[in-house]
């Protein structure tokens, strides 16, 4: 629900690296996205469109990589795939669990010319 | 060519969060980030926080909404400094609005500051602002089943206050099964169970609040 400043943030990042490199033109910006993160990859791409015009990164390709979300059992530390509304761990049986992965959001590289 | 970075798309938000955190450690103001999905009661527990403090503690008020001063009438209706900032349609508030509204609040003169988010469970937890702590408030209504549907949220939070206590016989809510979900989620959560309409349970709530507060009590007393 917040795409708008989320790519903004984005473009600011890749400018700048880009800026550093000497390169003149972003082709691709890969991120790395999890999946408990609320961001909605067609909104991101919609924005950038818009707000890369006139800048290196205008008619670059955004590439998403998502992340699903993965938990991790606080009593035996096995890892584990939530599911709908199965949290408890396929191997112990318990039920106390910690968010390994699936809050994702970043900038993993850029490609440039 | 490919340009490594690994840089958090957030990162300049994270920036400004670190400068709040600084200018109210050095304040010594406590700074509670207070998140809810629409109409938890946010408002509810911060009115009823300062009506029970208002005469030993000094409170500052951050209100954030997308539109309106309505919440920030009421605040200011009982006598404590009051920031209103509209998100003009931003689902959250960010640490640059925090920032501008921190500019207008006397911070050398308050212990607490309380800062009302913008109701929504999703957004707010990816924004930090610079608080000391999180709290989230779900209320009875809602139903059982939030911790499945917003995990980073209860995950986050360093206390959930559970609204409308005073509601669960009349809907269906399973106090023990949510709280076991919240705990399995977090567990060095503090839970509370509270009626900001009757005022049951708000006692607890205020206890932890002020056991968090780091001003001398001399600098607070009226």
């Amino acid at each position: 629900m917040h795409e708008l400043p989320v790519t903004q943030g984005m473009l600011s990042i890749a400018l700048e690296h880009a800026n550093k490199a000497h390169a003149t033109r972003i082709t691709d910006i890969n991120l790395v996205i999890g999946e408990l993160s609320g961001i909605v990859d067609d909104s991101v791409q919609f924005y950038f469109d818009f707000i890369s015009q006139g800048t290196p990164a205008e008619g670059a390709v955004l590439h998403f990589e998502r992340i699903p979300a993965q938990f991790r059992c606080r009593e035996c530390q096995a890892t584990f795939s939530p599911t709908n509304r199965n949290w408890v761990c396929p191997q112990c049986g318990q039920w106390k669990v910690e968010i390994v992965a699936g809050r994702e959001f970043y900038v993993e590289s850029i490609e440039v010319e | 060519m490919k340009i490594p970075i690994v840089e958090n798309i957030l990162s300049t938000n994270d920036r400004l969060a670190a400068e709040n955190e600084r200018t109210l450690e050095a304040s010594g103001v406590l700074a509670v980030n207070i998140m809810s999905a629409p109409g938890a009661g946010k408002t509810s527990l911060i009115g009823s926080t300062i009506k029970a403090l208002r005469n030993h503690t000094r409170i500052g008020v951050i209100e954030g909404d997308v539109a309106s001063r309505v919440d920030a009438d009421f605040i200011e209706s009982l006598g404590v400094p009051v920031v209103q900032i509209n998100t003009g349609g931003t689902c959250h508030l960010d640490a640059n609005m925090v920032q501008l509204a921190l500019a207008q609040l006397p911070l050398n003169a308050l212990d607490v500051l309380l800062i009302e988010n913008v109701g929504n469970l999703i957004c707010p937890t990816d924004f930090a602002l610079g608080e000391t702590l999180k709290v989230m408030i779900s209320s009875v209504p809602e139903g059982d089943d939030k911790p499945y549907k917003y995990p980073a949220m209860f995950a986050v939070v360093d206390a959930v206050v559970v609204n409308k206590v005073d509601l669960v016989p009349h809907v269906e809510f399973g106090m023990e099964g949510f709280r076991k979900l919240v705990e399995g989620l977090n567990p060095d959560v503090q839970f509370f169970e509270v009626s900001c309409r009757s005022g049951e349970g708000v006692q607890g709530w205020l206890d932890w609040l002020l056991s968090k507060v780091t001003k001398a009590p001399s600098h607070s007393t009226m």
